[in-house]
């Protein structure tokens, strides 16, 4: 029973995740270094990003083997927080323009 | 005074097996069970997650801040690569101090989930001594980003202009390191309290030690939001 004592996974499966990361933070250094632009450059970023993000929850963080209820409770909410993004995104886009015009820029 | 004989159990009672479905099914049935939500979940681990999902609310609001900014900036905002980049033997490397930063909150990141493997098999020594050397990559981290504060502001960069371009590069630059910043030091002191109880035997006693797992939660998220703000501010 893994909960009556907590989470009991072995660590060679730590190891192997340690080292997935330091070879997706590489990559994501490299996207850098090499100069890459535009949209091959961010969606690098954005999936490079991810796979580190869901590495470190699901596995250290131990959200793999929580009960769905938990998982859902912690994982959807931040959902809201596109929607945060996507206004802001329209309203920046809005600012830049006003300042273009009245600005003179 | 009579003491009561034995401590209160650290987990409630876990529920019968029938009442524990599985799948999608689950999310109904612990929700409507009208009494605890997160079965076979101890209330401080459910806790820590909730203040982390606040964390990120937070995280998210500053990023989102500097998303917008610099949408919004007409001066050219400064390249990231050049302004972090380091000579190094006569070589200028760009970002390279980032990425030894990332490099050295991976490896702590690695060195606490096994402190928690230890501490639920209760090697107190081994667990410690992971627990201390998270604290130290973490310390280490914190100088380096000192390293990196000072140089910037040696070069005039403030937070509300800077020699190189947009005006709230500055601001965005040290509201959000300097957030995340204060993140991983409050943890290394947090670790280092609980290595020290650890070796003291306090868990032992208790018998319990789901707190070495609650506080590797916290310090995952803080590598986690490094993740995010190494893709962000200092990649994009």
């Amino acid at each position: 029973m893994a909960h009556a004592q907590g989470q009991q996974h072995p660590v060679s499966l730590y190891l192997k995740i340690w080292g997935l990361l330091f070879v997706l933070s590489t990559l994501s250094y490299l996207v850098d270094y090499f100069h890459f632009q535009g949209y091959f450059r961010w969606s690098l970023i954005l999936v490079l990003m991810l796979l580190k993000a869901g590495l470190i929850v699901s596995i250290f963080m131990h959200m793999a083997w929580e009960r769905l209820a938990m998982v859902y409770a912690i994982l959807v909410p931040p959902l809201c927080l596109l929607v945060l993004v996507g206004l802001m995104a329209a309203e920046a886009d809005y600012v830049f323009s006003t300042r273009g015009i009245f600005l003179g820029q | 005074m009579a003491l009561p004989s034995a401590s209160p159990p650290e987990d409630p009672v876990p529920p019968p097996p029938d009442t524990l479905v599985a799948g999608w099914k689950s999310i109904a049935t612990d929700w409507a069970s009208d009494q605890d939500v997160f079965k076979r979940v101890p209330w401080g681990k459910a806790m820590m997650w909730i203040f982390l999902l606040s964390d990120t609310f937070i995280f998210t609001c500053f990023l989102t801040g500097y998303m917008s900014v610099r949408i919004s900036a007409t001066a050219p905002w400064p390249n990231p690569s050049e302004v972090f980049a380091l000579t190094i033997g006569g070589v200028k490397i760009p970002l390279i101090l980032i990425a030894i930063m990332t490099f050295v909150l991976i490896s702590s990141s690695g060195t606490m989930a096994m402190a928690v493997n230890f501490a639920y098999r209760r090697v107190r020594g081994k667990c410690a001594a992971l627990m201390l050397a998270t604290a130290a990559f973490g310390a280490t981290f914190v100088s380096m980003q000192a390293f990196e504060w000072s140089k910037l502001i040696a070069e005039g960069v403030r937070p509300w202009s800077n020699p190189m371009g947009a005006a709230q590069f500055g601001a965005s630059f040290f509201m959000i390191t300097g957030f995340h910043g204060l993140h991983v030091s409050v943890g290394v002191i947090y670790l280092c309290i609980v290595a020290f109880k650890v070796l003291r035997g306090d868990y032992e006693r208790s018998g319990n030690y789901q707190i070495v797992e609650i506080a590797g939660l916290y310090w995952h998220f803080v590598d986690l939001v490094w993740v995010f703000i190494f893709a962000f501010f200092y990649l994009w």
